[in-house]
């Protein structure tokens, strides 16, 4: 897409954003926080599963880190949740650095299988941490409310606040994307020998794009456990929760701005839809759905959603290039006429 | 002078004995030819000096500083690049990043790096594919890249995998004469190559390898009429 369009694109699409509220009911408004939020833990992912090419599945690891480090902090502490926030992200920046450790060695489908089990640590830990609420989790307090507090009575603020934390990781990547780290990234993802051949630490990068995914996983945790009020391992840690976050991006298309955008609508549109549509009993029709969608997406547009449009328009205008080409021989032929005449 | 000095290097994979004992010298500017039969460990030499193996024993002087063993990252920086057999393309990317990634070794600034990347890619030929998707370029243009990609980290000595093998004449020509457009810039070549009518007529020097140990060393003319190496090549 050209810059422009982009532009265009996404200004249309923020426009959008900034007027649901206004024609949405409550329930509407949930669902619109919860795409928000499924896309924000998305483009985070995207940095290190999609433009550096380390697929992880163990990302619900820094989502719980930063839902148990704000809620801790605020419950036991008294700290206001902005400050725990920022603390739960540069905890699971920091933690990232253990997590890369040991599972960077690994490569490919390794790598994804090392996430999982680092993963599933972090959340044994919780489930079996006293002090941190253990399986029965933690409620979140409501006596302190307002933007202070980061709590609200109403769910249009946890809008707001949902899509400027959106806002803050689309404009990361896109800044990672345009600057020299969104090279490297690449490089890596590519042609990892390559990569080293002309300089780059592949180590070091990957750890850098683990940790800014990281922070930005944990603050997206942070928001949730501020607008759920509850949270317990397996709502903000779990393996399922992982896999989400890796398939948001690869249904939008890993590796671009928006495709986790446009794969959280999606996604998060089957799941809400099919949770109304059998409520209780239906519990994992929307897993079976969003699998069957994968497995169409593997097979046919490995590139995801934004590909596969994308790859639509270009043949489209190839087509258009070639009718013209086709064209022109004719109005030459035409041309010529009205000459000799 | 000595930009290159490769001093009694072996290389061991558990009972394989892949490089034995091998010394040679590389001069600034100069063009070397690595050559041998199947198996005599070229490949493994040429990753020892581009720090994709380290040396089992011996040392590697680039500029009188030991490099043995230290990782390719710091190999590139330390002046050390290289083109593998296959060209590795980043195939994410168009002709013009993929040089601008290895430009952005000397300064991340995007923009330079853009212009660097295009005087690279005006220098082995392909400025008209600067921003064609890499992947899209037939094998002899993706070497070509894979060469203006390496150039573009600024090396002192450019080590080449194979960039011949598999190309028709008019394209190993138009190897050749990039090769010889990279000696005049003033940077060594070291070149591991089978085709031997390419690397002949252009190397300074040839290091003749066999079943890991040197064999013969010397200008293409003595190289040829050794009979060590005729031996090697044609057998008793």
């Amino acid at each position: 897409m050209s810059t422009m369009k982009q532009i265009i694109f996404a200004a249309a699409a923020l426009a959008f954003a900034l007027a649901v509220p206004a024609f949405t009911d409550a329930s509407h408004l949930n669902m619109a926080i919860l795409i928000l939020m499924a896309a924000q833990v998305g483009v985070a992912w995207n940095i290190v599963g999609g433009y550096a090419g380390q697929v992880s599945l163990g990302h619900a690891a820094f989502y719980g880190l930063g839902a148990y480090a704000s809620t801790l902090l605020l419950v036991k502490f008294g700290v206001n949740p902005w400050i725990g926030v920022l603390a739960g992200g540069l905890l699971a920046a920091l933690l990232s650095l253990g997590f890369g450790w040991s599972c960077f060695r690994l490569k490919g489908h390794y790598f994804a299988m090392a996430t999982i089990a680092v993963a599933e640590l972090v959340q044994i830990f919780f489930t079996e941490w006293d002090y941190g609420g253990a399986a029965v989790g933690l409620y979140v307090p409501m006596d302190r409310q307002g933007w202070l507090w980061l709590n609200f009575a109403t769910k249009l603020p946890y809008y707001w606040l949902a899509l400027g934390l959106l806002l803050i990781t689309l404009g990361v990547n896109w800044w990672i994307e345009r600057s020299y780290l969104g090279y490297y990234f690449r490089a890596i993802k590519d042609e990892p020998d390559a990569a080293r051949s002309i300089g780059v630490n592949i180590a070091r990068y990957k750890q850098v794009a683990l940790s800014v995914s990281a922070f930005l996983t944990a603050v997206g945790g942070s928001l949730y456990a501020q607008k759920e009020l509850y949270i317990d391992p397996n709502s903000v840690l779990s393996t399922a929760l992982s896999i989400k976050m890796a398939l948001v991006s690869i249904l939008g298309g890993v590796g671009t701005l928006f495709g986790p955008v446009v794969g959280a609508v999606v996604l998060t549109s089957i799941e809400e839809l099919t949770r109304i549509a059998f409520g209780g009993t239906g519990r994992g029709t929307d897993v079976i759905i969003y699998a069957s969608l994968i497995i169409v997406i593997a097979v046919f547009y490995p590139t995801g959603l934004l590909g596969w449009l994308r790859s639509f328009r270009e043949r489209r205008l190839a087509r258009g290039h070639a009718s013209r080409q086709m064209a022109l021989p004719a109005a030459a032929v035409q041309n010529a006429g009205k000459e000799a005449v | 002078m000595k930009l290159l000095e490769v001093k009694q290097v072996s290389k061991r994979f558990g009972g394989l004995v892949a490089n034995q004992d091998v010394s040679f010298g590389v001069d600034t500017g100069q063009v070397v030819g690595l050559i041998g039969p199947n198996g005599a460990g070229k490949t493994t030499m040429f990753n020892c000096v581009a720090g994709y193996f380290a040396p089992t024993s011996g040392s590697i002087l680039l500029g009188g500083r030991d490099i043995a063993g230290l990782p390719p990252e710091a190999c590139a920086r330390a002046g050390v690049a290289r083109t593998f057999q296959i060209a590795r393309t980043f195939t994410s990317m168009t002709a013009c990043e993929n040089v601008m990634t290895a430009a952005m070794l000397l300064q991340h600034n995007v923009a330079k790096a853009r212009k660097t990347a295009m005087d690279w890619l005006a220098f082995a030929g392909l400025e008209r594919f600067a921003d064609r998707p890499a992947a899209s370029m037939t094998i002899s243009e993706q070497r070509r890249l894979a060469v203006a990609r390496a150039l573009a980290t600024q090396p002192r000595i450019l080590l080449m995998d194979e960039v011949m093998a598999g190309l028709n004449p008019s394209e190993v020509r138009e190897a050749v004469d990039v090769v010889l457009k990279i000696r005049d810039k003033g940077i060594a070549c070291l070149i591991v190559e089978h085709v031997l009518e390419g690397i002949m007529p252009i190397a300074d020097k040839i290091v003749v390898l066999d079943r890991g140990v040197k064999i013969a060393e010397g200008t293409p003319q003595q190289v040829s009429n050794d009979a060590a190496v005729i031996t090697a090549y044609l057998g008793d």
